[in-house]
């Protein structure tokens, strides 16, 4: 099983992700779910792209021509940049809610208060 | 209730450290790891430094809203536009015209490992530049936002 | 009956993760044509060093301009989300 580490590192966290959406009451430690999850899918995205005993993708000054995969790389920068709106946006509802309401806590969420 | 001297003093000293290194990550996107993405979050990270050394009454007069909304529309602008000049030119959206040529970017790269040379790259510098602005203003007209919708009695 | 649900889904989305996670080889992508062609003709044609910055602005430009959308429209929910609560220095004209 050690030959297949990285794959199965992106296991445990996706499933720790879901996890902690699944499991979890309060609204912030759900936001951080999500985020864990992010963080798996770029980290699976990173290490499709690997070769063996190769560099990093860039000419200067570099000791050898054997080269890792670009392109995985630039998916996961769009990737990233995404991650981090939607925790802009996420956390912004979190406060939010939290004015009208009075409690981050789901289940007083759920009846309609006038 | 203001932070330590020692605090505010490192954060004065700190600020130009963090935004010439910002802006060294961004200029030199095309021959090191970074780029505009990057560069562009190193110097947010020093609006977030100052915010949080002082208070948000006495920012106010350094850091304005206005002067980064600015900013952030000038920067998406630009990368548009640099695209578009591409489409007058008489070949495809998204071309890199500079490249290769004698004008401002363009000068030939052999094949194999070199020490870098600023003056290669063509268009991708100046989307650099674009791009590196256009994150740096969102940011921190994102913390700005955040930190004067908090009133004082709770939330 | 809610949480007794919840486990079962994770232990059977567990249990199917590490089934498909043994099935991959790490170090030997299966098809690497385009990212060949990348690395091989990149540094020619755009005069550059790094091939990451090729791919994203100039191979790949489009992902890069609907990344710069979606961040400038994020930017602009968080500036929406908090017009009511502004101190300071707000005119008030409504």
């Amino acid at each position: 099983m050690f030959w297949n580490l990285p794959y199965i590192a992106v296991v445990l966290l996706t499933i720790i992700g879901i996890a902690t959406i699944l499991l979890k009451k309060n609204l912030i430690k759900m936001f951080l779910g999500v985020s864990i999850l992010t963080s798996a899918v770029n980290l699976f995205l990173i290490v499709l792209g690997y070769r063996d005993s190769g560099i990093a993708p860039i000419y200067t000054y570099a000791p050898s021509e054997l080269m890792v995969l670009p392109t995985p790389q630039a998916l996961c920068l769009t990737s990233i940049v995404i991650g981090v709106a939607t925790s802009a946006l996420m956390l912004s509802f979190a406060v939010v809610i939290y004015r009208y309401y009075g409690t981050v806590n789901v289940d007083e969420i759920r009846e309609l208060k006038e | 209730m203001r932070m330590s001297k020692i605090v505010r003093f490192c954060a004065d000293m700190l600020y130009p450290a963090v935004v010439i290194f910002g802006l060294y990550v961004i200029m030199h996107g095309h021959l090191t790891p970074g780029g505009g993405f990057q560069g562009g979050a190193v110097v947010a990270t020093a609006a977030a430094l100052v915010i949080v050394a002082y208070s948000y009454e006495e920012i106010q007069g350094m850091l304005s809203k206005f002067l980064f909304q600015v900013q952030e529309s000038g920067g998406l602008l630009m990368f548009g536009g640099v695209a578009l000049i591409a489409l007058g030119l008489g070949t495809t959206y998204f071309f890199n015209f500079l490249a290769n040529s004698g004008l401002l970017f363009g000068m030939s790269v052999p094949f194999g490992p070199n020490p870098g040379d600023l003056n290669t790259g063509g268009v991708l510098p100046l989307m650099n530049i674009a791009v590196g602005v256009e994150v740096w203003g969102g940011l921190a007209i994102v913390i700005l936002y955040m930190l004067s919708g908090i009133t004082k009695e709770g939330v | 009956m809610k949480k007794v649900l919840s486990l079962l889904i994770l232990i059977i989305l567990t249990a199917f993760l590490f089934v498909m996670a043994a099935g991959f080889t790490f170090g030997t992508p299966l098809k690497s044509d385009m990212d060949d062609y990348f690395i091989k003709n990149g540094q020619e044609q755009i005069a550059t060093n790094n091939i990451v910055t090729t791919v994203v602005f100039d191979y790949r430009g489009f992902d890069t301009l609907g990344e710069s959308t979606v961040l400038f429209t994020a930017v602009i929910g968080v500036a929406l989300m908090f017009r009511k609560y502004i101190r300071g220095d707000s005119d008030e004209n409504e």
